[in-house]
C-alpha cells in the first residue's frame, strides 16, 4: 500500500471531507426530502464503514503524521492517526454505520427544512467527533471538541419549541463548556509556558513536568472530560440531554461522544503525560465505582425509557474510568501484563458499549415512532406488534446486562479477571480496596441486570396498557437494517473476543508498552494469562447451550407429544384481570428506591384509603443536583444581582466610572 | 496416551451430563423426604418428582392467549443453562473438558442467563403475580449473585485460577491447609443457596400463597411440559448449588485428573456428601421461619458482607 503512497490518514481525511459535503449537500436538498432519506444518509453509512475500515488498517500500520496549512499562524493544524486514534475510528464508524442507516428510516416524518438543518448538524457532529480522535495539537482539538459540542447541542435542541428541551440543552451547554475549559487549562498547563508551538501534542509529550504540575493536568483532565463523560458528579446534564435529542443522536452521543471523553483520558493519562502517580489511578477508580453504582440504582428507578438509558451509560461510563483506574495503578506498580489486561478490558467494553447502547438507544426511537410514548408505564406488550424491534432489543438488551455468550460478558470478564490478579501490588491500601472495588462492580452489573429486566419487560412483555398500542407498527426496512447491523456486531464481538483482543494488543502495545497476548494455542478460547489460571470461550458455550437446547427439544417431543392449547390467563383462578395490575416501571423499581432510600430525594402523594377519586403520584430526584447544583446557581443568581448595582443606565454614571478608573490608574502606574 | 486420557475424558464429561439429569430429581425427593420425616409426616417417596415430572410430561400444555414465543423458549433456555451449570462442576473428577469453555464466571453467567429469561417469561403473560415474581427474583438475585461471585473469588484467590477443576485440585490434592477466608465464604454460600434456591427463609417452594411467592409465582403461567422443564430445571439448579458446596468446601475425594481407578470411591463419597447436604438443607429450613420480602436483602445483604470480608481476609492473612 505505500507502494502508491496512499495513508490510511489520507483515506480518513477524504472521508470527513465527504461528510461535510453530505452535510451541506443535505442542506442544500432541504426541498427534496425523501433525497436526503433515501440517499444522504445511506451514503453516509457508507463513510461509517469505510471509516472503520480505515481505523482497522490504521490499527496495524505506523502512526500517520499531517500538518494542515490551516490554523494559526505559529500553530497549524496537526492530525495524528495511531493505534489509539484507530481504534476509536474503529468504534465511531462501526456505530455510526448502523445509526446512520437507521436515521434514513427514522427522519422520514420530519419536514425538509429542519431535516436539511438535523442533516448538517448530524453530519458536523459526526466530523467533529473524527477531528477529535485526529487532533494532534490543543488548538485543533479543543476546534474538533467545540465543533462535536455545538453541533451536538443544536442536536438535542432540534425540539426547540419544547420548554423542557431548551432546558436540557442549555444544561448541556453549560456543563460542556465548563468542561471545555478545564480541558484547555490542562493543555495549558502541559506546554508548560513554552510559547505557542509547544501546544502540539508532541511537545507535551517532550515536557517533562513536575509531579505537582502533572497532577494538576491530570485533575484538569479528569475533570473536563469526565464532564463529557458524565461522572459523577457532574452528570446531571446527561439524564436530561440524552432524551431530549432525536433517538440517533442521543445512541451517538451514549454511544460514541461519550467515548471520546474517555479517549481524551486515556491520550492525556498515558500519551501527553508520560509517567503516571498511583493516586490518580485510585482517585479514577474511586469516581468510577462512585459513578457505576449511581447510575445503576438511578436507571432501576426511572420511568422513562430514554433516561433510564441515559442513567445506564452514567453506569457504563464508571465501569469505563474503573478500567482506566486499574490501569494507572498497575502501570504504575510496572504490572504490564496487568496494566494491559485491565487497558483491554476497558477499551473491549468502550467498543461494546458503543454498539448496544445506540442498538437500545435507535430501538426506542422505533418505539417512539410507533406509540408517540416515551414513559415505559404506558407501554407494554409491543413483542406482539413489533417483532423486529422486539428480537433485536432482546439481543442489546442481553449484551448490557453482561450475559454470557454475548459481547458484555466479556469485557466484564476480563475486567474481574484484572481484579482477581491484582494482589501482590506493593501498596497495602490499594491491595485492601481491590476486593471492595471487585464487590461493587459485581453488584453494579447485578443491578444492571434487574434494569434491563424492567426495561425489556415493561416495554415490550405483558399486555399494552394502553388502547391505542394496537396499532403500533415495527421498525421499518431502514430502521431495521441499522439495528440488525448493531445486534450482529454485539454477537460477532461476543463470540469472536479473541480476534478482537488482537487488535486491541496493537492499542495497548502502543500506549502503555504490553500487550495481553493469548496464552490459549488457539482461536477458540481467550486465555488473557495462562491457559491454568482463565479461560473463556463463548463459542463452545453457545453450541453446549444450544446442543443442549436441542437435544432437550427433540427428546420431550419424541418420547412424549407437542400438543398445545391457548386459553386465557390463569392467574392463580382471579377473573378481573386488567393490563393496569401488571407492573408498571415504578412498581418494578420499587424495591431499589425502598433499599437504597437516602440516596434518592423522593416525593410522594399517597392517597388515603378514604379517597374518592385516590391519585398516586411519586417522584425520585436526584440529590446532588439540590445539594451541588443548586447552591452554585443561586451563588451565581446573586453575584449577578450584585454586578447589576454598577449597572444604572445613566451616561454620568459610567462617565464617573472612567474618571474613578483613570484616577486609580494613574495614581498607581 | 494423552490422547486416551482427553478421550476418557470427554467420555467423563458426557457421562456427568447424563448423571446430573438423572440424578437431580432424587436429590429434590431426598430433601422433601426428609423434611416429611421432620415434620412427622410418612412423605411421598424419594422418587415423587419422577412421577410429578412424568404425569406432567404427559399433559396437553396451556397456555395464555397473549403467550409470546419468548414464554415458550423460556423453560428449554433454563433447563439448558441448568444442565450445563451443573454438568461442569467438577464432584466426582476434575477431568471436564467442558469446564475451560466456561470458569466461575461464566458459570456464574449461566445462572443469570437462566434467571433473566424466567424473569422475563413471568412478564410476558401480563399478569400481576408474574410480574411480582420477577421483579422479588430480580430484587433476590441483585445481592445473591455478586455474595455468589465473590465467594469464588476467594476460592479462586486461594488456588490462583478461575476454572472449577483448578480451584479443586488446589483445595483438594494440595497440601491440606485451614483457610479462614473460606469459612467465612462457606457461611455466605449456604445463605446464597438457600435464597437462589427458594428455600426458607427467603421463599418457600411449598407455599400455596401467592402473595409470599417468588419463584413459584413466575411460574405460575406454566403448565405440562414447560412446567415440568421448569421443575427439572429446578432440581438441577439446587444439585449444582450443592456441588458448588461440594466442590468449594468439601473437596476431599474428588479424584485427580487421570486417576479413573479411584472413581468407584469417589462415587459413594459423592452420594454420601449428597445424602448429607439434603439432610442438612432439611433440617435447617424445619428450624427456620420465612423471612418478610424486605428483610431478605438485608439476609442478603450479610452474605455479600461475609463474601467481601472472606476476600478481604484473604488479602490480610494471604490464606
Amino acid at each position: 500500500m505505500d507502494a502508491v503512497g496512499i495513508l490510511p490518514l489520507d483515506v480518513v481525511g477524504w472521508l470527513v471531507q465527504f461528510w461535510v459535503a453530505l452535510g451541506v449537500g443535505g442542506l442544500a436538498l432541504q426541498r427534496a426530502p425523501h433525497l436526503i432519506n433515501r440517499v444522504i444518509f445511506p451514503l453516509s453509512a457508507l463513510t461509517s464503514l469505510l471509516l472503520a475500515l480505515a481505523g482497522l488498517w490504521a490499527l496495524a500500520a505506523a502512526p500517520n503524521i499531517l500538518v494542515l496549512p490551516l490554523g494559526l499562524p505559529d500553530l497549524p493544524f496537526h492530525l495524528r492517526l495511531d493505534p489509539l486514534s484507530a481504534f476509536f475510528l474503529i468504534l465511531l464508524g462501526g456505530a455510526s454505520l448502523g445509526v446512520s442507516l437507521y436515521s434514513a428510516g427514522y427522519f422520514k416524518a420530519m419536514a425538509g427544512g429542519t431535516l436539511g438543518l438535523v442533516c448538517l448538524e448530524y453530519h458536523l457532529f459526526l466530523v467533529g467527533m473524527t477531528l477529535v480522535l485526529l487532533a494532534d495539537d490543543a488548538y485543533m482539538f479543543m476546534v474538533a471538541w467545540e465543533t462535536m459540542a455545538l453541533s451536538s447541542y443544536f442536536l438535542v435542541t432540534t425540539d426547540h419549541n419544547i420548554p423542557e428541551i431548551r432546558k436540557a440543552g442549555y444544561l448541556y451547554l453549560l456543563i460542556a463548556h465548563v468542561g471545555a475549559i478545564a480541558i484547555l487549562l490542562s493543555f495549558g498547563v502541559m506546554q508548560g509556558g513554552n510559547g505557542i508551538a509547544a501546544y502540539t501534542f508532541d511537545a507535551m509529550r517532550a515536557a517533562h513536568l513536575t509531579s505537582f504540575w502533572s497532577s494538576v493536568a491530570f485533575l484538569l483532565a479528569l475533570f473536563g472530560f469526565g464532564a463529557k463523560a458524565g461522572v459523577v458528579p457532574l452528570h446531571v446534564w446527561l439524564p436530561e440531554a440524552h432524551p431530549a435529542a432525536p433517538s440517533p443522536v442521543s445512541a451517538l452521543m451514549s454511544g460514541v461522544m461519550l467515548k471520546t471523553a474517555i479517549y481524551g483520558i486515556l491520550r492525556v493519562t498515558f500519551d501527553l503525560l508520560g509517567t503516571q502517580l498511583w493516586w490518580w489511578g485510585v482517585l479514577a477508580l474511586a469516581l468510577g465505582l462512585i459513578t457505576a453504582v449511581f447510575g445503576v440504582m438511578f436507571a432501576a428507578v426511572q420511568g422513562d425509557m430514554k433516561r433510564l438509558l441515559a442513567y445506564s451509560s452514567i453506569e457504563n461510563i464508571g465501569l469505563l474510568l474503573v478500567g482506566i483506574g486499574l490501569t494507572i495503578i498497575f502501570h504504575v506498580y510496572g504490572k504490564n501484563a496487568l496494566a494491559a489486561l485491565s487497558l483491554t478490558a476497558t477499551l473491549y467494553h468502550s467498543l461494546n458499549h458503543a454498539f448496544f447502547k445506540s442498538l437500545l438507544f435507535i430501538g426506542t426511537g422505533s418505539i417512539l415512532h410507533a406509540t408517540g410514548e416515551r414513559n415505559m408505564g404506558r407501554l407494554g406488550g409491543l413483542i406482539h406488534h413489533m417483532p423486529w424491534a422486539a428480537v433485536l432489543m432482546l439481543v442489546g438488551v442481553l449484551a448490557i446486562a453482561g450475559l454470557p455468550p454475548l459481547n458484555g460478558f466479556v469485557s466484564e470478564w476480563l475486567l474481574l479477571q484484572a481484579f482477581l490478579l491484582s494482589p501482590g501490588l506493593p501498596n497495602s491500601y490499594i491491595n485492601m480496596l481491590v476486593p471492595v472495588a471487585a464487590a461493587v462492580i459485581a453488584l453494579a452489573a447485578a443491578l444492571a441486570a434487574y434494569v434491563m429486566v424492567k426495561f425489556y419487560g415493561v416495554i415490550f412483555l405483558g399486555q399494552p396498557r394502553e388502547k391505542a398500542l394496537e396499532h403500533a407498527h415495527d421498525a421499518d426496512l431502514w430502521e431495521r437494517s441499522g439495528m440488525i447491523w448493531l445486534a450482529l456486531a454485539c454477537v460477532a464481538l461476543g463470540l469472536a473476543p479473541v480476534f478482537v483482543v488482537q487488535q486491541i494488543d496493537l492499542v495497548s502495545h502502543a500506549l502503555i508498552g504490553s500487550g495481553l497476548g493469548n496464552a490459549a494455542t488457539n482461536w477458540v478460547f481467550l486465555a488473557p494469562v495462562d491457559t491454568e489460571r482463565a479461560s473463556y470461550s463463548p463459542l463452545y458455550f453457545l453450541l453446549a447451550v444450544l446442543g443442549v437446547m436441542l437435544l432437550t427439544t427433540i427428546l420431550v417431543r419424541r418420547l412424549y407429544h407437542g400438543r398445545l392449547r391457548r386459553s386465557a390467563a390463569w392467574d392463580c383462578g382471579f377473573p378481573a384481570q386488567t393490563a393496569r395490575m401488571q407492573d408498571t416501571a415504578e412498581g418494578f423499581g420499587q424495591p431499589i428506591r425502598r433499599i437504597f432510600e437516602p440516596f434518592f430525594k423522593i416525593e410522594r402523594e399517597v392517597p388515603s384509603p378514604f379517597d374518592t377519586h385516590p391519585r398516586y403520584h411519586g417522584q425520585t430526584e436526584d440529590r446532588l443536583w439540590y445539594i451541588l447544583y443548586l447552591p452554585v446557581k443561586l451563588l451565581t443568581e446573586k453575584l449577578s444581582s450584585l454586578a447589576s448595582l454598577l449597572q444604572h443606565g445613566r451616561i454620568h454614571v459610567y462617565l464617573a466610572y472612567t474618571f474613578v478608573t483613570l484616577v486609580v490608574l494613574l495614581v498607581f502606574v | 496416551m494423552e490422547y486416551l486420557n482427553l478421550i476418557l475424558a470427554i467420555l467423563f464429561q458426557l457421562a456427568q451430563l447424563l448423571l446430573v439429569v438423572l440424578l437431580a430429581p432424587l436429590l429434590t425427593g431426598w430433601v422433601n423426604q426428609c423434611q416429611a420425616w421432620l415434620q412427622n409426616r410418612s412423605g411421598a417417596g424419594v422418587l415423587q418428582p419422577y412421577r410429578v415430572l412424568r404425569k406432567l410430561f404427559l399433559k396437553d400444555a396451556v397456555i395464555a392467549h397473549n403467550a409470546s414465543p419468548l414464554f415458550r423458549v423460556t423453560p428449554y433456555i433454563v433447563f439448558g443453562c441448568m444442565w450445563l451449570a451443573a454438568a461442569i462442576i467438577p464432584i466426582i473428577a476434575v477431568d471436564l473438558p467442558f469446564s475451560q469453555a466456561a470458569d466461575v464466571i461464566a458459570l456464574v453467567g449461566v445462572f443469570a442467563v437462566a434467571r433473566v429469561f424466567l424473569a422475563l417469561a413471568a412478564m410476558d403473560i401480563g399478569t400481576a403475580f408474574g410480574s411480582l415474581g420477577a421483579r422479588r427474583e430480580m430484587l433476590v438475585s441483585f445481592l445473591a449473585e455478586p455474595a455468589l461471585l465473590m465467594v469464588f473469588f476467594t476460592a479462586s484467590m486461594i488456588s490462583h485460577s478461575t476454572q472449577l477443576p483448578r480451584i479443586v485440585d488446589a483445595l483438594a490434592h494440595h497440601q491440606f491447609m485451614l483457610y479462614p477466608s473460606l469459612a467465612f465464604a462457606a457461611l455466605a454460600f449456604v445463605i446464597v443457596l438457600l435464597a437462589e434456591n427458594a428455600r426458607i427463609p427467603v421463599d418457600n417452594p411449598t407455599t400455596h400463597l401467592e402473595l409470599t411467592m417468588i419463584h413459584e409465582a413466575m411460574i405460575l403461567e406454566y403448565s405440562a411440559r414447560h412446567l415440568a422443564l421448569i421443575e427439572w430445571a429446578s432440581s438441577l439448579k439446587l444439585f449444582a448449588y450443592i456441588s458448588i458446596g461440594i466442590a468449594l468446601f468439601l473437596p476431599q475425594g474428588i479424584i485427580e485428573a487421570g486417576n479413573w481407578a479411584g472413581m468407584p470411591l469417589a462415587i459413594a463419597l459423592l452420594l454420601l456428601k449428597l445424602l448429607a447436604a439434603g439432610a442438612g438443607l432439611a433440617v435447617f429450613e424445619a428450624i427456620s421461619a420465612k423471612l418478610r420480602i424486605f428483610r431478605a436483602p438485608e439476609f442478603l445483604g450479610t452474605a455479600f458482607l461475609l463474601a467481601v470480608l472472606g476476600l478481604l481476609i484473604h488479602f490480610l492473612l494471604g490464606a
